[in-house]
């Protein structure tokens, strides 16, 4: 568990019907920061966005493994920077083979972490003995 | 996925009635754009109006409709785009590829 301001601890099953709910969590934190109010509505967009696009690819890895899994996100605010970890039971992936799109081609696929890496500041994919872990940072003030 | 499907004059129009287009059920408007096309519809609009929200599975259902409409020589055209939903396409530069109208109305009239 994370000791900061803020800190949620969402758990939510691998179906794709939730994405909608993490997102208006996502949009709705990022309405209670300490941020300029012209900024507020382009943060929680980005924020729904990608954790959208966070949760979508880990329920994509773990159902691959286990179609009963269960996604785990932890939402934080420390130090003027906000934290999202998306955990997933997957195979997992190399976050640094992942290549920026082409954007003149018209693939309908391979944007979702671009569009994570346009709009958060940070982002990391890693191992743990608990599983996977996206963690995405943003610095909010 | 609810869309409303309407044919005014030679254009067949599909409105989305949900507020958000994501991985949960872009597959259905892909597969409702596609089943449009393949029942011969020339003239094909997509009424966004109502979507706040669009991730990449949803540009994605939307580029399959438009690739698919061009190889059966077919018009396809986007409408009503909200200004967070227009910020997508522009991150993507797919604002340059789709034709894209700022209301159903002037989209009808184009």
């Amino acid at each position: 568990m994370c000791e900061t301001v803020v800190n949620l601890d969402i758990v939510v099953p691998n179906q794709t019907r939730y994405l909608r709910f993490v997102g208006a969590i996502a949009e709705q934190l990022a309405k209670e920061l300490d941020v300029q109010e012209d900024k507020r509505d382009t943060l929680a967009y980005h924020l729904n966005l990608a954790l959208t696009e966070a949760v979508a690819n880990a329920i994509q890895y773990s159902s691959a493994v286990n179609a009963k899994d269960s996604v785990r996100i932890c939402l934080s605010v420390e130090d003027a920077y906000l934290s999202v970890r998306v955990f997933d039971h997957g195979r997992g992936f190399d976050l640094a083979a992942v290549p920026t799109p082409d954007l003149d081609e018209l693939r309908e696929r391979g944007r979702g972490i671009f569009f994570i890496r346009s709009v958060m500041d940070s982002v990391q994919y890693r191992k743990t003995d608990s599983g996977n872990v996206l963690e995405m940072r943003k610095k909010i003030a | 996925m609810r869309v409303v499907k309407e044919v005014r004059d030679d254009r067949t129009v599909l409105s989305v009635q949900e507020d958000r287009i994501d991985a949960h059920n872009s597959g259905d408007l892909k597969n409702v754009v596609l089943k449009t096309l393949e029942g011969g519809a020339q003239n094909v609009v997509i009424d966004l109006a109502r979507v706040q929200f669009i991730d990449s599975s949803g540009l994605g259902a939307l580029l399959s409709g438009y690739k698919n409409a061009n190889l059966r020589s077919s018009g396809f055209a986007l409408a009503g785009l909200q200004p967070r939903v227009r910020s997508m396409f522009e991150l993507t530069r797919l604002h340059r590829v789709f034709d894209i109208y700022p209301s159903l109305q002037l989209a009808l009239s184009a």
